[in-house]
């Protein structure tokens, strides 16, 4: 067990548990909190892995964006702000396929990478990642440009208060 | 570095992540979850591109960039779909959606 392997673990451990606080907690507004926790931490195993760049891309856009906007959606949906009992459908069928995709695609992993060790990898700068995106991946980067934009103008579409013009 | 666990890591998000898209009620609740889906797949691609050589290099972690941004899109269609369904129905519960409207009342000259 190496300094960065400690890390993985401890970071892991706090992913999964706030992850799983996201998926039982009775409070909405705290699912949202505990996504926080959740995203810094894999964030933070990002960083431990040596992507650099997409640890930050992933702090921004994730932690800054998507998570207010969810918030914003709790907000403007009204929900309570108290404890809910009404939050989950029964949950036998939820528990059955989780556990086993989880559990089955964990047991699948540890066969194939057993306790193998890897040298650490070089780090993700953004110099590298650049390079790479601006080399061999600009079609994909010029086509997601376009779905943004695709985006952008459907949820504006989407949202309007007549409901699309209807 | 042991890579097995960063990849039993993400597969545990994703096993939670698949079990709150089955189990939650509430639509912005299932978006989160598949925030957390998102999140295991991103992590067994930063992984991978820190385990496997691939011919290119970093395409792990510029697939894992494209898949966040990609997320971020999708999650601004999903709240405003989330928002307008509020506001038509007055609840944000998917499963008292109706999949089907009542049947609309055509007029005779039409039909």
């Amino acid at each position: 067990m190496t300094v960065s392997d400690v890390l993985m673990v401890a970071l892991g451990a706090v992913a999964v548990g706030a992850a799983f606080r996201v998926v039982r907690t009775q409070h909405v507004v705290r699912a949202g909190l505990w996504l926080v926790v959740a995203l810094g931490a894999v964030a933070a195993l990002y960083l431990v892995l040596a992507a650099e760049l997409v640890a930050w891309v992933q702090v921004l856009l994730y932690v800054g964006a998507v998570v207010v906007l969810l918030l914003f959606a709790v907000m403007l949906t009204r929900a309570p702000i108290g404890a809910s009992t009404d939050l989950d459908r029964p949950r036998w069928s939820g528990t059955l396929i989780g556990a086993g995709s989880g559990l089955g695609l964990a047991a699948l992993l540890v066969d194939a990478y057993r306790w193998r060790k890897v040298a650490a990898p070089p780090s993700g700068t953004a110099e590298r990642i650049g390079n790479a995106v601006f080399s061999h991946w600009v079609l994909p980067f010029e086509v997601l440009s376009v779905l943004l934009l695709a985006a952008l103008v459907g949820a504006i579409v989407v949202s309007r208060p007549d409901g699309g013009g209807r | 570095m042991h890579p097995v666990i960063p990849y039993v890591t993400a597969a545990v998000l994703f096993g939670l992540g698949g079990y709150g898209v089955l189990v939650r009620r509430n639509a912005v609740l299932l978006l989160m979850s598949v925030e957390l889906m998102l999140n295991a797949v991103n992590l067994i691609l930063i992984t991978s591109d820190a385990t496997v050589a691939a011919v290119l290099p970093a395409t792990g972690q510029v697939f894992a960039l494209f898949v966040i941004v990609v997320a971020a899109a999708e999650v601004g269609v999903g709240l405003a779909l989330v928002l307008q369904l509020y506001r038509v129905r007055a609840t944000v519960a998917v499963d008292e959606i109706q999949l089907s409207e009542s049947p609309v009342e055509v007029p005779e000259e039409v039909a």
